[in-house]
């Protein structure tokens, strides 16, 4: 088993490089050179990670794509008959092995709830387990949280390693690189050059010092028997929901937010079956083919959000909330709702609930 | 059926279509693969996504029993997307199915009670599939008692078996909503009928399916005549993608419709979020 390793700032891109021969390399990446926005995209030579800051989008597509094809069918003309056809089924092809690197501890957390629903239950998800299976994460320990992250307050926190493969600790002049896992492990050679002890000491340091930040103040893991108190309260889930514009942008950018839809592109005789990212914040979702939909309006399906990760995934599985307290939703709501605000008021009786936040 | 993975449907043929009503049609279907088609195995109430490929997927509970494996039966009624282009097809036509899915009746409990069936229009098609197992398993249930209604004597299905259920012992109570030209039968809502029959909720069980506003008066006439919550039954209806717990649509606070359901007790649905 190897050491510590080292990479210096300058040598990131070699590391990269290298590592991009092997297998695919996702890095948070500036779109159009400027930090504003931050998305994972494959390693390129003239690419280089954005590790100061949180990704605009988390790196769900990567083992779930935002639309991904099933399976291909064709029709095939039947010799004996030209009016019948037979359809033909071809399934996906395999995927290669894949690296991220730069992800977050939140970012990670959120494939843990994935792997719940896609890999534990009564049936497993082919399309995700295959990626799941290739994908390694190496993980930064974070000390850029900002006001909107609680990650602490949900069970986890910014040293927290569960899940990754690759430690990746800031130090002076670059990383210090420690390895978590054995498949982790086995890409430490590439990882630069052994760290000294001095780098080794100051990477201690700064794990410790992390490890010790709570992040996010309040504790929002017990609230399963709150929300169902709460479920049948309209008032106040019309109060919370009434900003809201339903557009969908919170469970867009949202690391757990796993749900989706099927349908079919076709033309002529041959044709996909794809599968892509939908919201329980849209009117479609549960609408049923009576016209009848369980959640006709935005009030239902605001508490579906809340319910769903904090109430109905913690009491299914072994008390674990189905948000990593990434914040994105908190930063990119067009209306500023804030969701730790609606998960803290369940408890509050309606004289101290602040609707305004 | 699924080995490997859950999301590739069968391959299977239309042998027969059986025009029920103006907007409701009937489709037997044989899977391509024999030997798949001879092992396939499901229990009444549990439920198939079939596939039109270049239109999609829908769900349909498989109507025929699985006492009788000549084919698959489903009855799909026209309101959207698949179910036209389903209506579109021919004999002969292929269509993908992924079934079984969902959890289905538990017959075995059910073993030694009287029944009574509570069906409204396209409602009925999950409940004949328990009725004619029973039919086939008749010593294992005790009296059997069958109140299906519709809006117009044309809006029944399965009209050319009734006189095969009442042959086979049943207590066939049907029912429109309006006098009809040559209607000989009852003549009221379903829940009317319900508490004019009046079955003896000793030991019984009632199983009902239907329009949300017929299963709402329905339970209320069934508690009236003294059935409890644990002795009724029904299947639910709820919008689903992949039928197998995962695309996160069908849910009922913790519980997915599509692996713990379709169908729920009412005592299981009371203590359940109200979100129906
Ligand atoms: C467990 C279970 C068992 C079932 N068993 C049966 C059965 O045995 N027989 C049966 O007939 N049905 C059954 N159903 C219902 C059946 O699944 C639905 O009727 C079917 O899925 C409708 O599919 P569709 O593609 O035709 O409708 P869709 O095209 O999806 O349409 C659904 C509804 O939305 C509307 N809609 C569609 N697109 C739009 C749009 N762009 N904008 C606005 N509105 C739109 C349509 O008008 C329609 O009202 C069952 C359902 C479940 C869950
Ligand atoms: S991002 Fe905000 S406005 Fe948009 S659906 Fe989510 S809560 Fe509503
Ligand atoms: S709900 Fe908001 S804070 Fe929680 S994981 Fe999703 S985007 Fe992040
Ligand atoms: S239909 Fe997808 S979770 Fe039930």
């Amino acid at each position: 088993m190897r050491g510590k390793t080292f990479i210096a700032h300058d040598e990131l891109p070699e590391v990269l490089e290298r590592l991009s021969k092997a297998m695919d390399v996702w890095i948070p990446t500036a779109i159009n050179d400027e930090k504003y926005e931050i998305q994972f995209l494959p390693y390129q030579s003239d690419r280089l990670p954005v590790l100061d800051r949180q990704s605009t989008m988390p790196p769900k597509k990567v083992i779930f794509p935002q639309v991904e094809t099933l399976l291909h069918f064709s029709r095939k003309k039947d010799e004996n008959n030209p009016f019948k056809s037979h359809i033909k089924l071809e399934d996906e092809e395999e995927v290669s092995p894949v690296l991220v690197f730069g992800a977050r501890p939140c970012d990670v957390r959120g494939f843990l709830v994935f792997d719940e629903v896609y890999l534990n239950g009564p049936y497993k998800d082919p399309y995700y387990a295959k990626r799941r299976k290739k994908t390694l994460f190496a993980t930064l320990v974070c000390e850029t949280s900002d006001n909107a992250c609680f990650c602490s307050a949900v069970g986890s926190g910014p040293a927290d390693q569960t899940g990754s493969d690759l430690w990746i600790i800031p130090v002076d002049g670059g990383y210090v690189i420690e390895a978590l896992t054995e498949r982790g492990e086995n890409l430490m050679p590439e990882m630069g050059k052994d760290a000294t002890e001095a780098q080794v000491a100051e990477a201690r340091d700064v794990q410790e010092k992390v490890a010790g930040l709570r992040v996010g103040e309040a504790d929002l893991t017990q609230n399963s028997d709150a929300f169902e108190d709460r479920f049948s309260d309209n008032e106040y889930w019309r109060d919370m929901a009434f900003k809201c514009i339903s557009c969908g942008i919170c469970t867009y950018v949202c690391p757990t937010c796993y749900c989706f839809n099927i349908t079919d592109e076709a033309k002529d005789l041959d044709g996909e079956r794809i599968r892509s990212w939908d919201s329980c914040m849209f009117n479609h979702f549960t609408r049923e083919a009576s016209g009848h939909n369980p959640r006709p309006s935005k009030l239902e399906r605001y508490r579906n959000r809340i319910g769903h990760k904090f109430s109905y995934f913690p009491k299914k599985y072994k008390g674990m909330i189905a948000c990593c307290g990434c914040g994105r939703c908190i930063r990119r709501c067009p209306v500023a709702l804030d969701i730790r605000n609606v998960v803290l008021s369940l408890k509050k009786n309606k004289e101290n609930v602040d609707v305004c936040k | 059926m699924f080995v490997n993975n859950p999301y590739r449907p069968e391959p299977a043929v239309i042998k027969d279509i059986i025009q029920e009503t103006t907007n409701i049609r009937t489709f037997r279907i044989v899977l391509n693969d024999e030997e798949k088609m001879r092992n396939f195995s499901f229990k009444p109430g549990q439920v198939a996504q079939l596939s039109v490929f270049g239109v999609g997927e829908s769900t349909f509970v498989i109507n025929s029993p699985p006492t009788r494996k000549d084919y698959l039966q489903f009855s799909v009624m026209a309101v959207g997307e698949v179910t036209q282009a389903l209506h579109k097809l021919d004999v002969g036509d292929e269509v993908g199915v992924r079934a079984p899915l969902g959890n289905g009746f538990d017959v075995e409990a059910l073993k030694g009670y009287n029944i009574v069936f509570v069906g409204g229009g396209i409602g009925m098609a999950p409940l004949r599939t328990l009725l004619l197992y029973m039919l086939d398993n008749r010593q294992d249930y005790g009296d059997i008692i069958v109140i299906y209604g519709a809006r117009s004597p044309e809006d029944l299905c399965y009209r050319y078996e009734f006189d095969k259920w009442r042959d086979g012992g049943i207590n066939l109570v049907l029912t429109v909503d309006a006098e009809a030209p040559g209607w000989k039968e009852n003549v009221g809502f379903v829940p009317t009928i319900l508490a004019e029959v009046e079955p003896s909720a000793h030991n019984r069980m009632a199983i009902t399916c239907g329009p949300p506003i017929m299963i709402k008066f329905v339970l209320a006439g069934l508690k009236e005549i003294g059935f409890e919550n644990h002795q009724i039954l029904t299947t639910l209806e709820k919008r689903m993608k992949c039928g197998i717990g995962i695309c996160g649509r069908c849910n009922i606070g913790t519980k997915y419709v599509c692996i713990d359901g379709p169908v729920f007790s009412y005592e299981e649905l009371s203590k359940m979020l109200p979100e129906l």
